[in-house]
């Protein structure tokens, strides 16, 4: 690895703890341009924070109250938990400079786990919930022990758990769909996240709840316990990590079954929103997460972004999709301005990078 | 860790023994046939699979059964088409993902001495195949635009409607299925082949469900945003027609919205039990499989080949209403009688 690098983690810790007096004589950068660069450099989620408040001014504008009101913006919300879960997964697994591919086949053999179980052998839902979320963290594990353990690199795997994932999950539930009126009457449990709290217009669901929830406890996991330093360390330069002391190989495992342990908890998410269990749900799911991560502004070489960040990625995603459609134009229009704001995102990060801390 | 990939491994080892096994089957046959069907996970067409199964297992011949991986995967179809020809097969059963693309792989199997029918979906051009076994698309919606009407009686006059369809590219099985319903409501369908030009008032607008539930509730719900008036949903099929009824309930919307789609699955069928849907125009994959099995034995044996229904261009496998409430001038089957015939 680079020797320039080696000593960056070490270096950005400090600056921290650090007291702002003694950064404070560096900053003699003139112009706004650079100071910008250098607060964007700091806070990596203020870009799509800004696009995203951006976007819905104007689609606000241009839409008035049928975009602008407390029902349509919450509905934004219930349309992208689930995506938004699994984004959360994806960033912890990109941060360590690592990519998912299996998130979202990891969520619905999850789902399909907690139905099947209850319905096909007639388990107590509970149970059965527990066992679909070991399930995900058992396929976070397969992945997270090839990675750290293997050393094979994790395109390759996750690639690979992808399509194992997938067809397990076809051969087992046979693609039978569970109806949402059998689960309703015998394990509305397992409709759990789909349930609503509605105050005023606004329509939240629990699983909403949990989805903010989960990116802000994520947040404050990362930023200030020494094993979200690690995972930062991990991704941003793996050997100079392992030489100040941190066990690469446990934090990687450990990020992979998270992340696993998050999908399963979107696969729960999932029979809320849909009422159903349906073993063909989530198909791009992988990408759709891979999309908010990168809007989020998170480096997919590691160690740079914040869940945050993807949180507003997801979201920004929703408010594009559900505001065009109410403008009435072709859904490719929402495909192809998702792709000019992935692209945008890349060269604002790499524009970033270039910052001089 | 190595053990619990050991018995990963293991799994999919036997897994694959079994899929290799199905495969096999019975050899000494008197005419063989392939099955190629868009994916192999849709209950559609696994029902389609255990009628041609079924058949051939009556008829004594042999049958070896292809799928796409997922819906579109074209290229997987075009693979099993030349391992066909290869296999030297009397005759190809085939529902095509990509209808005007498969035609040239098509050609070349027909060419081969294969006589080639086309099941649940036509070909694009119908001719390219030697026959077509399906479900009349457009009186399947006809069925369900006539017993909305008649549902709502006068009312029909101001019905807000919400078209739930398949997805952008206009898949012709979509735009029959839309454009009948359409008709069988009385609203005029401006250009018969696509969807979305319109001018009736009635309609509050289109959106694309992709067939499955996840699509149908977020088009559902944009639809609904768009306006709340909404009080009859058409929808492509029944998983659709399932996540429009979650959009539906979690605004309190259940009970005053008329929901209709196609396909007849058992599950619809249940829906329809529960109040879910109003009525669904059932079809039948195994009759279409199990027709087209005997038409390549009669081509294999005699070299015939099957007509169309007449006055169609393709032979109609048929198709009925489902539902509890039956109305007058419309002609249905009870929701038992469904489910005797029902099929996933």
């Amino acid at each position: 690895m680079a020797k320039s690098d080696s000593n960056s983690p070490v270096h950005e810790s400090s600056l921290g703890s650090a007291p702002d007096a003694v950064a404070s004589f560096e900053d003699d950068r003139a112009g706004f341009i650079k100071k910008l660069q250098h607060t964007l450099h700091l806070n990596p989620s203020m870009v799509p924070l800004i696009v995203l408040l951006l976007s819905i001014a104007v689609f606000g504008l241009l839409l008035g109250t049928r975009f602008f009101s407390p029902f349509a913006l919450t509905l934004i919300l219930q349309q992208v938990q689930i995506v938004g879960i699994i984004a959360a997964a994806q960033s912890l697994i990109i941060l360590t400079a690592g990519i998912d591919l299996s998130v979202g086949a990891t969520m619905v053999l999850s789902s399909v786990v907690m139905g099947q179980f209850t319905f096909r052998y007639g388990i107590p839902v509970p149970i059965s919930i527990v066992c679909g979320l070991l399930c995900g963290m058992l396929c976070g594990m397969i992945s997270g022990l090839l990675v750290s353990r293997v050393r094979l690199p994790p395109f390759i795997v996750t690639l690979g758990m992808w399509q194992i994932v997938l067809a397990t999950n076809f051969l087992y539930s046979k693609n039978e769909t569970i109806r949402a009126q059998d689960i309703e009457t015998q394990a509305s449990l397992l409709q759990f996240f789909g349930t609503k709290i509605t105050i005023g217009g606004a329509v939240f669901t629990y699983g909403v709840v949990f989805m903010v929830l989960l990116a802000l406890v994520l947040a404050y996991a990362l930023k200030h316990t020494a094993w979200g330093r690690h995972v930062y360390a991990v991704g941003d330069d793996k050997e100079a990590a392992e030489l100040s002391g941190v066990k690469t190989g446990r934090i990687i495992l450990s990020v992979y079954m998270l992340s696993g342990l998050i999908c399963a908890f979107a696969g729960w998410a999932l029979i809320g929103r849909l009422g159903s269990v349906s073993p063909t749900a989530g198909q791009l799911s992988n990408i759709e997460s891979i999309t908010a991560v990168v809007i989020g502004g998170i480096s997919l070489f590691g160690g740079r972004g914040s869940i945050l960040g993807t949180l507003y990625g997801a979201l920004i995603v929703g408010v594009f999709t559900l505001g065009l459609r109410l403008m009435g134009a072709d859904a490719q229009w929402t495909y192809l301005l998702i792709g000019v704001l992935i692209i945008g995102a890349v060269a604002v990060d790499q524009w970033i990078r270039r910052a001089t801390v | 860790m190595s053990t619990s990939l050991k018995a990963a491994a293991a799994v999919l080892l036997v897994t694959g023994a079994i899929a290799g096994q199905a495969q096999a089957g019975a050899h000494t046959a008197s005419a063989s046939a392939c099955l190629i069907t868009k994916t192999d996970t849709n209950p559609f067409f696994v029902k389609m699979r255990e009628g041609a199964e079924a058949k051939a297992e009556e008829l004594g011949m042999e049958l070896k059964s292809f799928a796409g991986r997922i819906d579109g995967d074209h290229e997987t179809q075009v693979q099993a088409i030349e391992t066909c020809i290869a296999d030297g097969a009397d005759g190809i059963l085939l529902t095509a993902s990509d209808t005007s693309s498969i035609v040239s792989a098509v050609e070349q199997a027909r060419d081969a001495g294969v006589l080639v029918i086309a099941l649940d979906t036509p070909l694009d051009p119908a001719s390219a195949a030697d026959a077509t076994f399906a479900t009349d698309n457009f009186v399947a919606g006809e069925l369900i635009g006539a017993w909305a009407a008649a549902q709502l009686g006068d009312e029909a006059e101001n019905a807000r409607i919400a078209l739930l369809n398949i997805n952008v590219s206009q898949p012709s099985v979509g735009v029959l299925r839309n454009q009948g319903f359409l008709t069988g409501f009385g609203i005029d369908t401006g250009d018969i082949n696509r969807w979305g030009d319109e001018t009736d008032p009635r309609i509050v607008g289109h959106d694309v469900s992709d067939g499955n539930e996840e699509g149908g509730r977020r088009a559902m719900e944009n639809l609904l945003v768009e306006d709340p008036s909404i009080n009859v949903v058409y929808t492509i099929n029944e998983p659709a027609a399932a996540g429009a009824y979650q959009a539906l309930a979690s605004m309190n919307r259940q009970d005053d919205v008329l929901i209709v789609s196609v396909d007849g699955s058992c599950s619809g069928v249940a829906d329809i039990q529960d109040g879910v849907i109003g009525a669904t125009a059932q079809q039948y994959p195994l009759q279409m499989a199990a027709l087209g099995m005997e038409a390549i034995l009669e081509w294999a044996e005699n070299g015939t080949k099957p007509e169309p229904t007449e006055g169609k261009d393709f032979f109609d496998t048929g198709v009925s209403l489902v539902t509890g409430d039956p109305v007058d001038g419309v002609e249905s089957i009870s929701i038992e009688e469904g489910m005797n015939r029902c099929w996933g």
